[in-house]
């Protein structure tokens, strides 16, 4: 008996039954469909968040005080209350001694303001960034009016702001923001530039905020923040090759540590952070969420493995008279096993398609009021048609067996 | 000069067979050294009371079940001893059975139940085609090829069984009370066919209880208690004249 011939046994038999049939897929697809909507909505944010997490670009690195990815334990966040700040004597020192870098700025960051020009207002979600003439290219944001923060710009300490797209946007609608004068927390800067428009998927802060020297930030609102920390300014640090990121990341370390008066057999006492390690850090995270979507899709599958397994039981009982009437025919008990197993692993597999489908369908609904990119996983696709036979020769071959080993007088006496 | 009559081919042969049923604590002889030998175009009719043993006769005969101890040659190959599998190929290409209660698949086409056999034997599509096609057309079927069991009538269903039956051209075809679900005048036209078919040169053995039934037989086996009660041949066109060298086996011919 040819392959064909058998498959087309199993789907008659599975479109006369169809009620039956749709029920037993039910479980199946609502199995595949969970593990493949996890897998598929993990993978479009881990595609957009890699295309994000390179803001700092791949050559760019970060020194900053807080740990990026938050502390584990209390104790970490108790040590790490006690280091001291980055200063921007640390940019100067690792600009004058690491050969392997050449762009050193420093930046830090403060949430939360309005700002105000000619009587109109943004909202109270706008940042500010006190940074130097590196933030642009070591933050890949570049200005698109006007002109980047000057050295002069740094050493005056001027009142001097680049906006965000969405600011000009907000207050300038009509006129040229350049040479124009906001007002922010009582302060007043010039506008000398805005920003290039730059969505994102996360937060999409990108467009909000506001560039001005940091040394204007620093001494308008002095060296002691409002919980009494020192201020601690982030320091970016670009190397000259991508290729020379380690170097430039070890060298950079030593310079830093000496500063610090770390021992050589003490941890750092500040955080270094790049893309790749972000990158890393939501891998990692990812991982616990996957494993139990699929854990739980497995589950799933076994629930719907073991249906399978009670329907074509069923089914063997219901058909037994058939069987009968094919062995009197000349089927071999393998027809009878093939049949039934076919049957089991068709049904299995019509499920995982449509389960797949739906899976892929839910992991990219986010897609549509977000900025995330689609995306369809087919790796995953595989796995879970390889997952769909499996639970279908599992669970068919027991029914099977029994098929197939039916006796031919019996079955034939079956009613 | 003496007219030497044709010698015709020992088709069946059973030699000494016993069926023993084990239930449990008694075992039950449902066949005590039967012999038979049947030849190339016979047409028999089995013939016995209920618990006669003409079931399981037939299901020995038909190689749905093996004895429990004889010989049992078909077409020269002692079946007795066969697997299952090769059991099973001699049912698809040996055997043609022609149920009472019909047997056909309900959910397929009528197409569909008489290629069946031919499915199994391994038979290319093209070829399939055309002898499910000529099968059903011998049968008067032709203009329902694509219709379903339960669309048509008793007579016509026993039809399409018969044309399954006889697709792989078997050796025997093998009837077992084939008008038993079938009124009288549906039963005449069904039976009309076997003995066409017999006619054209099939052997045929019927299995009944119904005396008018095995008249159109040419030869009447009856049972009882699981033995050959008598042979009888009815008329003797069909005669088994098989010279006794030729024969493999002991016992022989009854007549």
């Amino acid at each position: 008996m040819k392959l064909l011939d058998a498959l087309l046994m199993s789907f008659q038999a599975i479109l006369g039954n169809k009620l039956r049939s749709v029920l037993t897929l039910v479980g199946i697809v609502a199995g595949v469909a969970s593990i493949i909507a996890v897998m598929t909505a993990i993978s479009v944010m881990q595609v957009t968040m890699e295309q994000e997490m390179s803001v700092l670009g791949a050559q760019v690195f970060q020194l900053q005080k807080w740990p990026a990815g938050g502390f584990s334990t209390p104790e970490e966040r108790r040590a790490a209350m006690t280091w001291p700040p980055f200063t921007l004597e640390h940019a100067n020192a690792i600009r004058e001694q690491v050969e392997t870098v050449d762009l050193v700025g420093a930046e830090i960051w403060d949430f939360g303001y309005a700002v105000e020009y000619a009587g109109e207002s943004t909202n109270e979600n706008i940042s500010i960034c006190g940074g130097t003439p590196e933030y642009p290219p070591n933050n890949t944001h570049y200005v698109g009016l006007g002109r980047n923060l000057s050295p002069m710009d740094i050493k005056s300490a001027r009142k001097v702001a680049i906006i965000g797209f969405a600011i000009g946007q907000r207050l300038f609608p009509f006129v040229d923001p350049i040479g124009k004068t906001i007002r922010m927390d009582g302060y007043k800067y010039q506008v000398i530039g805005v920003f290039d428009e730059k969505k994102s998927a996360f937060g999409g802060n990108f467009d909000n905020y506001v560039l001005i020297p940091v040394t204007t930030y620093l001494k308008s609102y002095g060296m002691i923040d409002p919980r009494g920390f020192s201020r601690s300014v982030n320091i970016t640090v670009r190397a000259k090759r991508p290729e020379l990121i380690r170097d430039a990341q070890a060298e950079t370390r030593q310079v830093v540590r000496r500063m610090r008066g770390v021992k050589p057999n003490e941890p750092d006492n500040f955080d270094v952070y790049s893309s790749e390690s972000m990158i890393q850090e939501f891998n990692a995270m990812t991982q616990g969420v996957k494993a139990a979507a699929f854990v739980i899709g497995i589950i799933a599958l076994v629930v719907a493995g073991i249906g399978i397994m009670n329907i074509m039981l069923v089914s063997v009982t219901e058909r037994t008279k058939e069987i009968g009437i094919r062995k009197s025919l000349g089927a071999k008990p393998r027809n009878i096993l093939s049949q039934f197993l076919l049957e089991a692993v068709i049904l299995c597999n019509i499920g995982g398609v449509i389960g797949i489908a739906v899976g892929f369908g839910l992991g990219n609904v986010m897609t549509l009021f977000t900025e995330f990119e689609n995306n369809v996983p087919l790796e995953w696709a595989a796995i879970g048609i390889l997952f769909c036979s499996a639970v279908g020769i599992g669970f068919g071959m027991l029914p099977a067996i029994r098929a197939s080993r039916l006796h031919p007088i019996d079955a034939l006496r079956f009613e | 000069m003496a007219v030497i009559p044709e010698i015709k081919e020992t088709t069946l042969s059973l030699n000494a067979i016993d069926k023993t049923y084990d239930m449990g604590v008694e075992q039950v002889h449902a066949l005590r050294g039967v012999s038979l030998d049947i030849c190339r175009n016979e047409y028999i009719a089995i013939m016995g009371a209920s618990g006669s043993g003409k079931s399981t006769l037939m299901n020995i005969i038909g190689c749905l079940d093996s004895p429990s101890a004889g010989a049992y040659y078909l077409e020269g190959e002692n079946v007795a001893a066969m697997s299952e599998n090769q059991l099973s190929e001699i049912r698809n290409r040996q055997i043609g059975f022609v149920f009472q209660t019909f047997n056909l698949i309900a959910r397929a086409s009528i197409f569909h139940n008489v290629e069946l056999p031919m499915i199994y034997g391994g038979i290319p599509r093209g070829e399939r085609r055309r002898y499910a096609e000529e099968a059903i057309t011998r049968v008067g079927l032709n203009d329902r090829i694509k219709h379903k069991p339960n669309e048509l009538s008793g007579g016509q269903r026993q039809r399409v069984a018969i044309a399954r039956a006889l697709v792989f051209n078997p050796s025997i075809i093998l009837a077992d009370e084939p008008t038993g679900n079938l009124d009288s005048r549906t039963g005449g036209e069904i039976m009309g066919i076997l003995d066409e078919l017999h006619a054209a040169g099939q052997t045929i053995i019927l299995v009944t209880h119904e005396e008018e039934i095995a008249q159109h037989a040419s030869r009447v086996i009856r049972l009882k208690d699981g033995e050959v009660e008598s042979d009888l041949r009815v008329d003797d066109t069909d005669a088994c004249i098989a010279p006794s060298e030729s024969l493999h086996l002991v016992g022989g011919a009854t007549s």
